[in-house]
């Protein structure tokens, strides 16, 4: 990554998620790579294809590269590889705790086996939860319930 | 308009069938018998919906026509979508077993794409298909918690099979071209897919003793598939859901928000 590259990747880096403002968009890793070459190409690959957080995403991008002065702006859409809660690190899964959402496990290759690993509820860590539904209020989480502390609570779904 | 390829035509049935099937599932959204079914159902509906968005994009790079155009600007008439994803929700049975077929004849199709010659099927499928889990793990297990509960569960379930089985069948409706498709590697034929979806959906509705009006690995004569929207002969059905599908957009052509 060029000098040009870095710095457009670090102001990137300071727009939150819309949906989990917990994290920012290099924190998502839903930013691949960005390429100046004339003309600045921001490879983005969406958590889900259906968010519909992703326009909101895109015009942010082109508003922050704009910002610094650049004219011509291309973000391309990638799924090679496709998005993985794998890609979170520990530090990203950290700040998820603190926000009040269970991280995703470390290994989602098998999603039907990660869903057998247990789950530690966010505010109490005991790990007495139950899956309520693999569906929650945005795509990427779903519900859980804590028979200790008596809360429902979200996590992010392994994918 | 007709497509001018085999593998527009056969992305824009893929495209079709997940934007009708997404809105059929949208109309769940605040009537569910449940509120873990109005939320899965309202998530399942936006997955749809992207997946739609995913293949109308694919178009794009070979017509220039944009998702937007696809989806609001063409008549029902002109949609390739089966007939099956165009019939009315119904009661909760049948919106599960639609579901059901569906998403087992997905998860097919797109295990073929991912062996596919053409990299922008594969690489999209690559995507898809970890959603898409999702989506079968939730009408798989409806189907078996329904289809063996209370003596209404599984006479509605029963009702719901011998409804949408045939219906279903016009998932793999054969698209024109489609030789080609499958000479040229694209995916593996409908035939093919149709056979493999038999293989899994069978044991599964055997399993909570729902009967299906065909045998494993081949369909019987009193089985007709619904064919039809492959070749964009619809019914009234998707002629109301395409109206009220683009009626906003409609109503302020080019408007933004």
């Amino acid at each position: 990554m060029s000098e040009e590259e870095a710095r457009i990747w670090n102001e990137l880096g300071k727009i939150t998620d819309p949906e989990i403002p917990a994290l920012t968009l290099t924190e998502m890793k839903v930013i691949r790579s960005v390429r100046v070459n004339g003309k600045v190409t921001v490879v983005f690959s969406p958590t889900y294809v259906g968010c519909p957080a992703t326009a909101q995403i895109m015009q942010e991008i082109r508003t922050c590269v704009a910002a610094l002065g650049y004219r011509e702006i291309a973000i391309e859409t990638s799924f090679t590889p496709p998005w993985s809660t794998d890609m979170l690190d520990e530090d990203a899964r950290e700040k998820l705790r603190m926000f009040g959402i269970a991280p995703p496990p470390d290994d989602a290759s098998d999603i039907a086996s990660a869903l057998e690993l247990a789950v530690h509820c966010p505010s109490c860590k005991s790990d007495q939860t139950t899956l309520e539904s693999s569906f929650g209020s945005a795509l990427c989480r779903q519900i859980f319930y804590c028979r200790s502390c008596r809360q429902s609570f979200e996590r992010i779904k392994p994918i | 308009m007709k497509p001018n390829t085999p593998l527009q035509t056969l992305l824009l049935s893929l495209a079709d069938d997940e934007l009708i099937l997404g809105h059929r599932d949208s109309e769940w959204t605040g009537h569910a018998p449940i509120l873990e079914e109005d939320i899965a159902f309202s998530n399942i509906a936006q997955d749809e919906m992207g997946h739609a968005l995913v293949w109308y994009s694919l178009v794009e790079t070979d017509t220039g026509r944009t998702p937007d155009q696809e989806a609001f600007e063409r008549e029902w008439d002109s949609f390739t979508c089966c007939r099956f994803v165009s019939y009315p929700k119904g009661d909760f049975a049948y919106t599960i077993m639609r579901q059901f077929l569906f998403d087992q004849a997905e998860t097919v199709r797109l295990e073929s794409f991912l062996e596919s010659s053409h990299p922008g099927l594969k690489e999209a499928a690559g995507k898809i298909i970890r959603e898409e889990t999702y989506h079968l793990m939730h009408s798989q297990g409806l189907v078996h918690r329904l289809g063996d509960a209370t003596p209404e569960s599984r006479k509605r379930m029963q009702q719901a099979t011998h409804m949408a089985f045939p219906q279903s069948l016009g998932i793999f409706e054969p698209l024109e071209g489609e030789a080609e498709l499958v000479s040229g590697g694209v995916f593996a034929g409908n035939r093919s897919l149709q056979a493999e979806w038999l293989r899994r959906i069978i044991p599964v509705l055997h399993s909570v003793g729902l009967s299906v009006p065909a045998d494993p690995g081949g369909v019987r004569d009193s089985c007709i598939p619904d064919y039809g929207g492959r070749i964009r002969d619809h019914n009234e059905h998707l002629k109301e859901l395409v109206d009220n599908l683009q009626s906003v957009y409609r109503s302020v052509p080019g408007g933004t928000w």
